[in-house]
């Protein structure tokens, strides 16, 4: 079976103009949205704070919870539903990050028993992270994300060439500012599983786009009187049943995980999701684009 | 739950305690300092009458850990500021997390986890994970409780009225004794006002254990060790019919009058206890006082039953997963395929052995980590079987075929590999808990997919073609 049939001639790179026009809105559209949402959506991993999840034996209501924080003073804390309808799961997250966990998870479920009943909920889970340590691990994040995409660099640089390497940072900024504003758009947390997320989407991309290069390198030897725009669409051209083909399997197993995942997956599986189809568009339509440019300018 | 040891707390108890002795020697040797007071925490300023020539030689024979920040001669006195050495300071700190750990192990043995994990992290915090605690509160608190025991004289000759007031006698201080009523739970904090001066801590303890007197009140029974049962014996010959308070983390326990000199170096705690209470305390006095509090940084804890279900969805996850890519990759590739998805199946076993044999427990990010490795470990056969499949439309036979689609696929795949590993080895250098499994499992499963693609799935090729059961490649 074949999806792509050998000898395929599509022009990628005479679409490269659109794009970048395509991929420069989107970036826009990204930024624009977590300017206007004043910042990323930070959980509790990167703001400090404390999050509650609590399972309730009957169906309820984010208002009724909220009147029964209200009586002991929690009521401007966030209430979500989390996971299914039918789960009756509930997270509420409360700015302030209390060294005394056990009482306020105590005072908590105390509140709401009064209004449910001894046996009417559960607590499930309790994470604290203090203001200081979230500052930490967004500093250590952002780092993160710059460290591997350093040593990415070094790698291709010494495996092809500068420009290569180049061509593969932008291509991961692209899918990183992408997947990130995704993020804004859809108003989803931002947590500590994001960012493995989104370095699992770097180490991703990279492959894509890795696949393709060595393509380049290998034609660019054996098609040496073609011109390089030519071996360009041609390497990528005979990589493409690869491509799509990887994409494909990775993104069953993400999409089932996003689907089976339950509620602490579940963004984690979509940040996958937006990465998996932006990296593998970036590949062919942003890093070996990007090469052309710097050759023809030459 | 991270926590973090507040060292520098270590340094100025320290220079603290520097201060009485300090104070006691210059006397003795008939230098007069009649002022010496502590700065920024962990500094002490001096005001010295007479020579300075002197003062520096004392300081220097027989305080060598600490060094002059800066000095003033004020004409009748000269002013000192004395700072503890940075190598000193810097070993104490040092000292104090060592001793910390060491400690909080101690006393989660004793509590009882079946296998806890306990290890510094970056210079001055601490990473526990306790697995199956069923009340996680209350080993909070214990872990994190300083339990610093001190023996302290009540102050009788002062007022405690004038001292609540504010006029607090040099020397004293007032402490809290907090009662909490069992039935109401109101706390009700009694005052006491006591000598500054620390006769004895709970460092000279040989045991603590519960014991219930005659109302069936649990309470705890000290035991001291030889140097502790002599200097308990002269504290209370020395101070009989006073009242001795025994201090826990400034809080009074009690306060009872010494009725006659004690000798036989035993003492006991009481207050309203209950059973649970006495035990921790017991637990934490015999473990050991931390050298410097501790303070909460970080703190997960997730229920038995939520932990069951999200594994249990991610095993669901990775079986459905699992098998649309083995179904996938036999529709596409067809015997081929198969002997790609036997790759895979070894390269889960070979995941799945190594976090048995690292000890690693299987979280959620960790289950994520070999879901995606499913998706990404296809790629490695994917990439060869694509080069295969144009080795033979250019007319190669079989072995020639599969033989090229290897060897030039190799690099790819390697370079491909790699740069992943880069990203997942930075992912473990930055990540906590749950991030770094994610990271360890990535990693292995991408040195397992190398390995089973370019190893295992080419030798299953190599038998199958020389003996002649494959004629020309199913792919």
């Amino acid at each position: 079976m074949e999806f792509i049939r050998p000898g395929t001639k599509i022009n990628f790179l005479g679409f490269r103009r659109f794009a970048f026009f395509l991929s420069g809105l989107v970036i826009a559209a990204s930024i624009i949205s977590i300017v206007l949402h004043g910042g990323l959506n930070y959980g509790i991993d990167f703001a400090g704070g404390t999050l509650v999840q609590v399972k309730f034996k009957e169906v309820t209501r984010v208002e009724s919870i909220k009147n029964q924080l209200a009586t002991i003073g929690l009521d401007r804390s966030l209430i979500q539903r989390f996971g299914e309808r039918g789960e009756n799961e509930y997270l509420i997250r409360v700015e302030r990050s209390v060294s005394d966990l056990e009482t306020l998870s105590l005072e908590i479920a105390e509140a709401l028993q009064r209004g449910y009943g001894k046996d009417g909920v559960e607590i499930r889970r309790t994470e604290m992270v203090g203001a200081k340590v979230g500052k930490d691990l967004r500093k250590k994040g952002i780092l993160a994300i710059i460290y591997a995409m350093v040593g990415i660099l070094i790698y291709i640089t010494w495996r092809f060439e500068f420009i290569f390497a180049l061509g593969a940072i932008v291509a991961l900024a692209h899918d990183v500012m992408i997947t990130v504003g995704a993020f804004s758009i859809t108003d989803k947390e931002f947590t500590l599983p994001i960012v493995a997320a989104i370095l699992t989407i770097i180490g991703y991309s990279l492959n894509d786009t890795i696949v393709v290069y060595d393509r380049i390198r290998e034609n660019r030897r054996k098609m040496r009187k073609e011109p390089f725009g030519k071996v360009v669409n041609a390497s990528i051209n005979e990589t493409l049943g690869r491509t799509l083909l990887t994409s494909l399997t990775t993104l069953i197993v993400v999409v089932i995980l996003f689907i089976f995942g339950g509620g602490v997956i579940h963004d984690f599986a979509f940040a996958l999701m937006v990465g998996v189809l932006v990296g593998t568009y970036s590949s062919i339509f942003v890093a070996s684009p990007i090469i052309l440019l710097w050759q023809e300018r030459k | 739950m991270i926590l973090e040891v507040e060292a520098q707390k270590a340094v100025e108890s320290y220079v603290e305690r520097m201060r009485g002795d300090l104070k006691e020697d210059l006397k003795r040797k008939q230098i007069y300092a009649p002022r010496i007071e502590t700065i920024n925490g962990d500094q002490l300023s001096l005001e010295v009458l007479g020579e300075k020539g002197r003062f520096d030689e004392f300081i220097e024979n027989n305080y060598p850990i600490l060094e002059e920040i800066g000095a003033q001669d004020q004409g009748k006195y000269f002013k000192v500021i004395l700072g503890m050495n940075k190598k000193q300071a810097e070993y104490l700190k040092r000292y104090a997390i060592d001793q910390a750990l060491e400690t909080i192990r101690n006393r989660i043995d004793q509590f009882g986890v079946a296998e806890p994990d306990i290890s510094p992290q970056g210079t001055d915090r601490i990473l526990i994970q306790l697995p199956g605690v069923k009340d996680p509160q209350r080993a909070i608190r214990l872990i994190g409780r300083t339990a610093l025991l001190e023996f302290k004289l009540l102050d009788e000759e002062h007022s405690l009225q004038e001292a609540l007031k504010g006029n607090v006698p040099e020397g004293d201080e007032i402490l809290y004794q907090r009662r909490e009523d069992p039935k109401t739970g109101g706390v009700s904090r009694v005052p006491f006002l006591l000598k500054k001066k620390t006769l004895m801590t709970g460092e000279v303890l040989k045991d603590a254990q519960v014991r219930f007197d005659d109302f069936n009140q649990p309470y705890v029974a000290l035991e001291f060790d030889p140097r502790g049962a002599k200097m308990f014996d002269r504290i209370t010959a020395a101070n009989e019919k006073k009242r001795l308070a025994i201090i826990l983390d400034d809080n009074v326990y009690s306060a009872p009058i010494i009725q006659e000199r004690i000798s036989g170096g035993r003492a006991q705690i009481t207050g309203a206890f209950t059973l649970n209470e006495a035990r921790d305390l017991a637990i934490v006095l015999r473990a050991g006082a931390l050298p410097a509090p501790v303070k909460i940084l970080e703190n997960r804890s997730v229920g038995p039953s939520l932990g069951k279900d999200l594994i249990d969805k991610g095993l669901k996850s990775i079986i459905i997963g699992g098998i649309l890519v083995v179904l996938f990759m036999m529709v596409y590739y067809k015997i081929s395929g198969a002997i790609a998805d036997l790759a895979l199946m070894l390269n889960l076993i070979i995941i799945m052995g190594a976090l048995a044999g690292l000890r690693a427990t299987l979280t959620l990010p960790g289950i994520a980590g070999i879901i995606l490795t499913i998706g990404m470990a296809v790629d490695a056969n994917v990439l060869i079987f694509e080069r295969v499949r144009e080795e033979l439309r250019l007319g190669k036979t079989p072995r020639a075929a599969v033989d090229g689609g290897y060897s030039k696929a190799f690099l790819t795949i390697m370079d491909a590999n790699v740069t992943t590993l880069i990203a997942a080895v930075v992912l473990f250098q930055f990540g906590t808990g749950p991030v770094k499994g994610f990271a360890v499992t990535l990693s292995i499963g991408i040195v397992a997919s190398l390995f089973t693609a370019l190893f295992v799935s080419r030798v299953i090729f190599e038998v199958l073609l020389t003996k002649g059961m494959l004629r020309r490649v199913s792919i």
